[in-house]
């Protein structure tokens, strides 16, 4: 009986040892929630979620500061998406959502001022000083924060056209019949 | 011919309906009044415009060059004059326009100068470049550039060179025509490639209800090169994937993971070993491919057709009935309807079946899926289209891959068979293609993540460094109140850029941050306020005043950024279209802002 209790409790200080050592010794650098919650927000970095870029954001829903409906440009997508992984139920978006678009400075109007290059958080226009200034339309996240600054008001938003190398065969439509 | 056959699994069998276009031989079709030849018309990277309106071009010209390895020039199919480089409605399902070069043929027919070369003088390397050069690309429908396949693989011997003329896809018979009547190039071709892969045994795979087809090339390998074989195949549907017939053929199973080479094997289409032929023995580019034209028409016969010429006027040469109710480009099971037959002929553009609803009954209405398995009994790639339907259908496009819908060559057998008339293929289509969107998307957002984080890293490394400035300022400050002033004495303003100090400030080195606050926001009202009176009293323009030299560049640029408006899609060609418009003087902005 003695024996018994001995050989349980010895038992139970080496694995209670065993794991504590393993949680030292493989312990998991950086939040994998806030990571795998990084991970959908769509980085397009513009702060319509009121937090200052995406990872702040991501932050925020894992400590269960923020709801899950506030990216606009993760549209309900991302909702479903954040919805699925957290648990929680889907809720709408607290805004409209937008198609994609991309800023288009107009070059005969841009007085070369430099305040949408600091406005950018992807550096996405490239320009100088007096110089005119242009949008690298593949690195544009469509984040409209370069709009505002521009004193001119020569910085527009446009939405991406479709064209035959983004276009998508579209979910197919037919009419179901009744089963009799 | 008594060589071990074997079996690729699932297929079906539909009504060939061949018989009726190969009573004429190949015609050759007229030119037309214009040729609208579309710049990106192989898998890879889009070729850029080489000519603009207003320059007179030679057949054979060279009128967009290949831009990366997956790539093929395109050529001018005749002697004209450009009269444009636009958009123009494309030969694709979705009916949106394509960059084309327009091509107004003088009517003279006059060849640039032709160079045939003897490829065995060539290195190996040289080769694969000149069939890029004379856009030598897949001719079967998918229009991958033959030369990107003509590497053998480093650890593989090259066992079998597998030549497809099973042309198994019902109503065409542009490649049985073609075996029929110009057999020898096609075998002289096979040397060509042959030698490339540097392929221990060639073997050409025929449908047997091809018989002439046959019967040619038997003839025409007897008397070139006897050791090549002719096999003729069971006819069944899809024997002409390239999967497939190296399967029929050598047994080999070729995983969706891994390229045929990896395996000792390379498949070709006979017409496209034909254009290779074409373009080294003759010096001759791809400019004009076979095209069936078939189905509700009056007059079904193979055409020879330039390439670029529009489908309307194609189509009329085969006199199509009056209830023809749509055309389909490719064959009835993996081709699609025309959105628009202004479109141009391209290399991909294998055959056009005038549709009618008597032969094309539409579909009766989908039902639900009993679940039978007939979808994956007929499926040769052994997928289970019954779960790839239920998972594409709820868009739970992960669980769609989990069943390997990558490997799905949409040759539709799945749809053919279900007794449910689900559209099959159009449901995995439409998840492959959103796949790819998300793919395309989740790549973006790892790229801007990765630039807002090295911009706030510069951001704070700024800061830094100029907080510390200020602090060494402040100091040498203090320290120059006890010495009598000296200007010459002062520190040298900082190479600060230029937006941290406007040029009132510049040369203040002591002044507090806010004061540099203060003024720099003064700085830009007054630079707002004299814009936007500029504005007013007229649109401003940064491009008055220009000197001949600067305007012709200006025009070049923007013809440059009109052309490659379709083109955004490569990064590179993002940047290369930022510097471009920005003029030399422009550095990027990582580098202004580093200095
Ligand atoms: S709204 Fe969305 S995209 Fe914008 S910063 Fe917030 S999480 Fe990022
Ligand atoms: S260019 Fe403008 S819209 Fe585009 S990412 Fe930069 S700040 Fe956002
Ligand atoms: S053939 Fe049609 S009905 Fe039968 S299992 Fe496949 S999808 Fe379902
Ligand atoms: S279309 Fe795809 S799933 Fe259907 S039979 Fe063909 S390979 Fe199989």
């Amino acid at each position: 009986m003695i024996s018994a209790l001995a050989i349980m409790a010895l038992g139970a200080v080496v694995l209670g040892a065993a794991l504590g050592y393993a949680s030292i010794r493989f312990r998991v650098e950086g939040d994998p929630l806030v990571e795998k919650i990084e991970a959908i927000l769509p980085q397009t970095q513009c702060g319509q979620c009121g937090y200052p870029g995406c990872k702040p954001y991501a932050a925020a829903i894992s400590a269960g500061e923020a709801d899950i409906n506030l990216c606009p440009p993760g549209g309900m997508d991302g909702v479903r998406k954040l919805a699925d992984l957290l648990g929680r139920e889907v809720k709408p978006l607290e805004a409209e959502e937008k198609p994609k678009q991309i800023a288009i400075i107009d070059e005969q109007t841009c007085i070369g001022c430099t305040l949408c290059i600091q406005a950018c958080p992807v550096d996405a226009i490239v320009g100088a000083a007096k110089q005119m200034h242009t949008i690298i339309e593949p690195l544009c996240t469509g984040c409209e924060l370069c709009v505002k600054p521009c004193p001119v008001e020569c910085i527009s938003m446009q939405p991406i056209a479709e064209n035959i190398d983004n276009w998508k065969w579209k979910y197919p439509v037919f009419e179901i019949k009744r089963a009799a | 011919m008594l060589a071990k056959l074997f079996r690729f699994k699932g297929g079906v069998k539909p009504q060939t309906n061949k018989a009726i276009s190969v009573h004429e031989p190949i015609g050759r079709a007229p030119l037309p009044a214009r040729l609208f030849v579309p710049l990106h018309q192989s898998i890879g990277g889009a070729p850029n415009p080489l000519v603009q309106a207003g320059d007179s071009v030679l057949k054979g010209q060279l009128i967009g060059a290949a831009d990366a390895w997956v790539s093929a020039a395109v050529h001018a199919p005749t002697s004209g004059r450009v009269l444009a480089v636009e958009e123009h409605v494309a030969a694709h399902p979705s009916g949106l326009p394509t960059l084309c070069v327009v091509i107004e043929p003088d009517g003279r027919d006059e060849w640039i100068e032709r160079r045939p070369v003897d490829h065995h003088s060539l290195p190996p390397e040289r080769v694969r470049e000149l069939l890029r050069d004379a856009g030598v690309v897949g001719l079967g429908g998918a229009a991958f550039p033959s030369h990107a396949k003509l590497t053998p693989a480093r650890a593989v011997a090259m066992e079998h060179l597998v030549i497809n003329g099973a042309e198994c896809e019902p109503f065409m018979t542009c490649d049985d025509m073609l075996m029929r009547e110009r057999a020898d190039e096609i075998v002289r071709g096979i040397a060509i490639f042959r030698e490339l892969l540097s392929a221990r045994e060639v073997l050409i795979g025929i449908e047997d209800n091809k018989q002439e087809a046959i019967a040619a090339m038997q003839e025409a390998v007897l008397r070139l090169a006897p050791d090549y074989r002719v096999v003729a195949v069971p006819t069944r549907y899809p024997a002409g994937g390239a999967k497939q017939l190296i399967r029929v053929l050598t047994g080999k199973e070729v995983p969706a993971s891994r390229r045929s080479t990896e395996l000792g094997v390379q498949c070709f289409n006979v017409a496209t070993v034909y254009t290779a032929y074409r373009a080294l023995a003759c010096g001759e580019p791809v400019l004009s491919r076979i095209v069936t034209l078939t189905g509700n028409v009056e007059r079904p016969r193979n055409w020879e057709v330039w390439l670029g010429t529009p489908m309307r006027e194609v189509v009329a040469l085969a006199r199509p009935r009056a209830d023809s109710s749509s055309f389909l480009m490719g064959g009835p099971m993996m081709g699609f309807e025309i959105p628009d037959l202004d479109a141009p002929v391209v290399k991909a553009t294998n055959c056009i079946i005038a549709a009618s609803p008597a032969l094309f009954p539409p579909p009766p209405p989908e039902m639900p899926c009993i679940r039978c398995g007939a979808c994956a009994e007929a499926c040769p790639h052994e997928l289970q289209p019954f779960e790839l339907y239920w998972f594409a259908r709820a868009r739970n496009f992960g669980k769609t891959q989990e069943y390997y819908i990558f490997d799905c060559i949409e040759c539709g057998c799945c749809s053919y068979v279900c007794p449910s008339h689900i559209p099959l293929v159009q449901y995995f289509r439409f998840a492959k293609s959103e796949i790819w969107a998300r793919e395309r998307e989740k790549q973006a957002a790892d790229a801007a993540k990765e630039r807002f984080e090295l911009r706030n890293a510069r951001a704070e490394r700024e800061q830094a460094e100029k907080a510390e400035r200020l602090a060494r300022a402040a100091s040498a400050k203090a320290s120059e109140k006890r010495a009598p002033p000296d200007p010459g004495n002062k520190p040298a303003p900082e190479s600060a850029p230029a937006v941290d100090q406007p040029p009132a400030a510049a040369g203040e080195v002591a002044m507090t941050a806010g004061d540099a606050e203060a003024i720099r926001k003064a700085a830009i009202a007054a630079a707002i306020e004299r814009a936007r009176s500029q504005r007013e009293s007229a649109q401003p323009r940064n491009t008055d005043r220009l000197s001949a030299g600067q305007q012709r560049e200006i025009a070049a640029v923007e013809a440059r950024r009109a052309a490659r408006s379709t083109a955004a899609t490569a990064a590179a060609s993002g940047t290369a279209a930022a510097t471009d418009s920005g003029g030399a003087a422009v550095p990027p902005a990582g580098s202004r802002r580093d200095d």
